[in-house]
């Protein structure tokens, strides 16, 4: 359905809904979990996310970050409408939303 | 990076036995390996037990590696519980932060109970740190005094010239010292101190207790952490289930043929509340559920729409109710009201819809019956899981895990998930059963916050003076037919249908409080702050209508009534002085008040919002005071008025479960909405300094936010805002 954004992963970089992703769309393309994110931006990201101690129940957590990690791959200096545009798909119901908020720009300022 | 999962949670494998059936089948687990805990908390009665580990009470286990294990009695379902129990017993051993590891402890209410429940086993009533105060801080204690028997042995010197720090003791004038792993063989040897002769830390000298310290739940920006979603066991099936339409549908029959001859599916089982399909996976047995021919029995089942529900309620509203309270004489006080208002207030149904529908895996053989879950309701679920099953409660083992939200949902006083995994997994004995719920089964299966209508009447002299207050709230009873149905209910008042309003704290000299509980089987449940979801929503607008009515300030109001109540003052003082209340804002802004008290906490918000041409408003940003008493973690209490904020912002602004001819409309994020980043305000927490006992906070954020909001968009518009999601007229 592809409504929540729990289940974000990355498919060549892009972040992707694993939920509505047939195995055959990925066929030859490098799937990347939150398990297996290394870049400096996600690195920057986990550690700001640790920093303002983020998640709460941290079910949505790992596709959050996923999310976060690509908008800063492609957005180094994100404002507050690139965030919501990444981020609205990405439902958190603990609503750590302003930390998450505070997590990615802290995150932007370290990679500058 | 590579993550270290050296410091996560160990909740789920609480034996070796467990620990060797996840490590063959869940790859990442290899290093959990490395920091597993050595005795089964459950079978650890005193305090030498096991070889290597000393382990003085119920709640504290230190290896011989200086780990510090705080056995958790209490669900971590994100408000931070680990974090605020380990703080008390660190804060007491005067141990250092980073020894400190987390295991969820078992069932066992002779152990583990709710201090504030009785002999029972649960997490809610935002009740974690406020019944396990002093409890963990004497576990604390214990373990250091045996700590300092041991080094006091050892080095053959006194006691009370040892001092711990950090997780070292020391003897200035000898100049020994040792960590609490070299002294745990002999500690676990030394007598356990009479509780009376420990002393405790005066507050003065707290260390922990009152800092931000990292979270102990660990392991949730990395993907380690471990939930029921992502247990894996050998020759593991999953399970979904295809349950009636309507509550109270039953299955007449069914055709499993086309499901069974699909690939993955191994087998088709009928179960009270409906067909089961089990398969090798997820998606075969969603594909297999969507095969099943079922013909339902809907002869007794739930026929009513919402329009027709809100129509009978609205009608009861105008009769008297049960008495919930009744101060002087309302009705005559009104009669000679100068100003006389009257406003119905009306809520919706509304689902938990937490991250994580329900989910539980159960495995079902000889020995009895053994459940991973993200477990709240622990000795509750234990007993019903065994009634189910023809089993003895203590053949039933449940292991915590952490749970990806609840807001309520997963300490169900009927245990139904839970009971239904077992079933399943009863019918397939010796095979482990993982039974999803996918969120469209998760919105529609009932177990509601229930709808509310209120009717108040409210009158006030000449000067502006309240004088009566006659409120009568219409809705289902939440506790009615459960374990706490004698505790909760009485003369017919279920008290968690009104509290916030039978407690409402202004100076009224005539209050009467009255209540219709009406039946219906649509199931419904306690939602994050229960009654005061809706009673603060109620009181707090009519509050503000009452002032408005009369040309008095939102907030000078409320002062002038809570005088006696210096809780209520505190917060709302400090909200209002934080938000600039009373200076000037954009034009089209308002700025509304809300005060409440719940679970012993007190809470005081100023929501600012912005109301655009079309119609549309936004809120923009909140201002919370909160006085919990003693504040242990600041920065969870912080995290926990935010996310409780932004939790009750949803009911306010999008959230609504209806049904239409016994059906529930709504299905999954697309027409249940929540709260997304871009609705979330700018959020200030404040936390007034207090000596007093500390009280809870995973609730308590919620029930003010919807009334501020609603106030503060009358400000805006001068319109009135009775019912939920907030709308503005065009």
């Amino acid at each position: 359905m592809s409504l929540c954004g729990a289940c974000t992963l990355h498919i060549d970089g892009q972040p992707t809904r694993s939920c509505v992703t047939p195995i055959s769309a990925v066929q030859g393309k490098a799937i990347t979990t939150i398990e297996g994110i290394e870049s400096v931006v996600a690195q920057t990201i986990q550690q700001a996310w640790t920093e303002l101690e983020v998640p709460q129940c941290g079910y949505c957590q790992s596709g959050q970050i996923m999310s976060a990690t690509a908008l800063l791959e492609k957005h180094r200096q994100p404002s507050d409408a690139d965030i919501d545009a990444a981020m609205a798909g990405n439902i958190c119901r603990c609503a750590t939303y302003a930390r998450i908020r505070s997590a990615i720009k802290q995150a932007a300022e370290q990679l500058a | 990076m590579r993550r270290n999962l050296s410091n996560d949670h160990q909740g789920p494998l609480s034996s070796r036995r467990d620990f060797l059936k996840l490590v063959t089948s869940v790859g990442a687990g290899l290093t959990l390996a490395l920091n597993l805990p050595v005795a089964l908390a459950a079978d650890t009665t005193n305090a030498a037990t096991e070889a290597g580990v000393f382990a003085p009470n119920a709640f504290v286990r230190i290896g011989t590696d200086n780990s510090v294990t705080v056995i958790m009695k209490h669900l971590e379902m994100g408000q931070g519980s680990f974090t605020g129990l380990a703080t008390l017993v660190a804060e007491e051993l005067d141990a250092d932060w980073s020894q400190l590891r987390s295991e969820g402890a078992p069932a066992d209410a002779s152990r583990y109970n709710n201090l504030s429940w009785g002999p029972v086993q649960g997490t809610g009533g935002s009740s974690a740190m406020a019944n396990s105060f002093m409890q963990m801080r004497t576990a604390g204690a214990t373990a250091r005094a045996m700590l300092v028997a041991a080094a006091a042995k050892l080095w053959k010197v006194p006691a009370a010239e040892i001092q711990v720090s950090q997780g070292i003791l020391s003897h200035v004038a000898s100049g020994k010292s040792a960590g609490f792993g070299e002294l745990a063989e002999l500690a676990a040897l030394q007598a356990i101190p009479d509780p009376q002769s420990l002393r405790l830390k005066d507050p003065a000298d707290f260390s922990y207790i009152g800092q931000k310290l990292p979270r102990l739940d660990r392991g949730k920006t990395d993907g380690s952490a471990r939930f029921t979603q992502d247990i894996q066991l050998d020759g593991m099936l999953t399970a979904l289930v295809a349950h009636p339409p309507r509550f109270g549908g039953k299955v007449s029959r069914f055709d499993a043929s086309k499901a069974l001859a699909s690939p993955g599916v191994v087998e088709v089982v009928q179960i009270p509340n409906g067909i089961a399909v089990l398969a090798k996976d997820f998606w075969s047995a969603k594909k297999g559920r969507d095969l099943l021919s079922i013909e339902w029995d809907q002869s007794a089942a739930f026929t009513g729409s919402r329009d027709d529900m809100l129509r009978k309620y609205r009608a009861l509203a105008e009769q008297p109710g049960l008495v919930a309270r009744a101060d002087g004489d309302a009705t005559a006080a009104l009669a000679n009201a100068t100003t006389l208002i009257e406003a119905v207030f009306e809520v919706p149904y509304l689902a938990h819809a937490p991250m994580e529908p329900m989910n539980a895996v159960a495995l079902v053989n000889d020995q009895g019956c053994e459940m991973w879950n993200g477990e709240q309701f622990q000795t509750i679920d234990q007993s019903a899981v065994a009634s189910a099953l023809g089993l003895k409660p203590e053949q039933v083992k449940i292991n915590m895990l952490f749970a990806g939200g609840s807001f309520g949902r997963r300490a169900n006083p009927h245990s139904d998930y839970l009971i239904e995994a077992a079933l399943i997994a009863q019918a397939k004995r010796g095979t482990p059963v993982k039974l999803v719920w996918t969120r469209e089964d998760d919105t529609r299966a009932g177990y509601y916050r229930p709808m509310y209508v209120h009717k108040v009447r409210a009158g006030l002299d000449a000067s502006g003076n309240p004088l009566a207050w006659e409120q009568r709230i219409v809705g289902q009873s939440i506790m009615k037919g459960t374990a706490f149905e004698n505790f909760a209910i009485k003369d017919g008042v279920d008290s968690t249908s009104v509290e916030g309003a039978s407690s409402l704290p202004y100076q009224i000299p005539n209050l009467q409080v009255e209540l219709h509980s009406v039946d219906h089987p649509v199931p419904v449940q306690w939602w994050r702050s229960v009654g005061h979801s809706h009673t603060a929503f109620s009181t707090e607008v009519m509050v503000d209508e009452l002032a408005r009515a009369t040309k008095q300030d939102p907030v000078e109001f409320r002062l002038k009534l809570l005088a006696r109540h210096p809780r209520h003052l505190g917060v709302l003082k400090l909200a209002a002085e934080k938000a600039g209340w009373g200076s000037e804002l954009p034009k089209g802004w308002g700025r509304g008040v809300a005060v409440h008290e719940s679970f012993n906490s007190f809470v005081a918000q100023v929501a600012e919002v912005s109301v655009q041409d079309d119609g549309s408003f936004r809120v923009e940003r909140v201002v919370c005071a909160v006085d919990c008493g003693l504040a242990i973690n600041p920065d969870v209490i912080r995290a926990q008025m935010e996310g409780g904020i932004g939790f009750g912002l949803s009911p306010a602004l999008v959230s609504e479960i209806t049904l239409n001819d016994g059906q529930v409309v709504q299905s999954n994020f697309h027409d249940y909405q929540v709260l997304r980043i871009n609705q979330m305000p700018a959020i200030e927490v404040h936390i007034v300094p207090s000596a007093e006992a500390p009280t809870g906070v995973g609730e308590p954020g919620t029930p003010p936010i919807a009334p501020a909001v609603a106030n503060a968009l009358s400000a805006a518009t001068g319109q009135h805002f009775r019912r939920l999601p907030l709308k503005l007229a065009v």
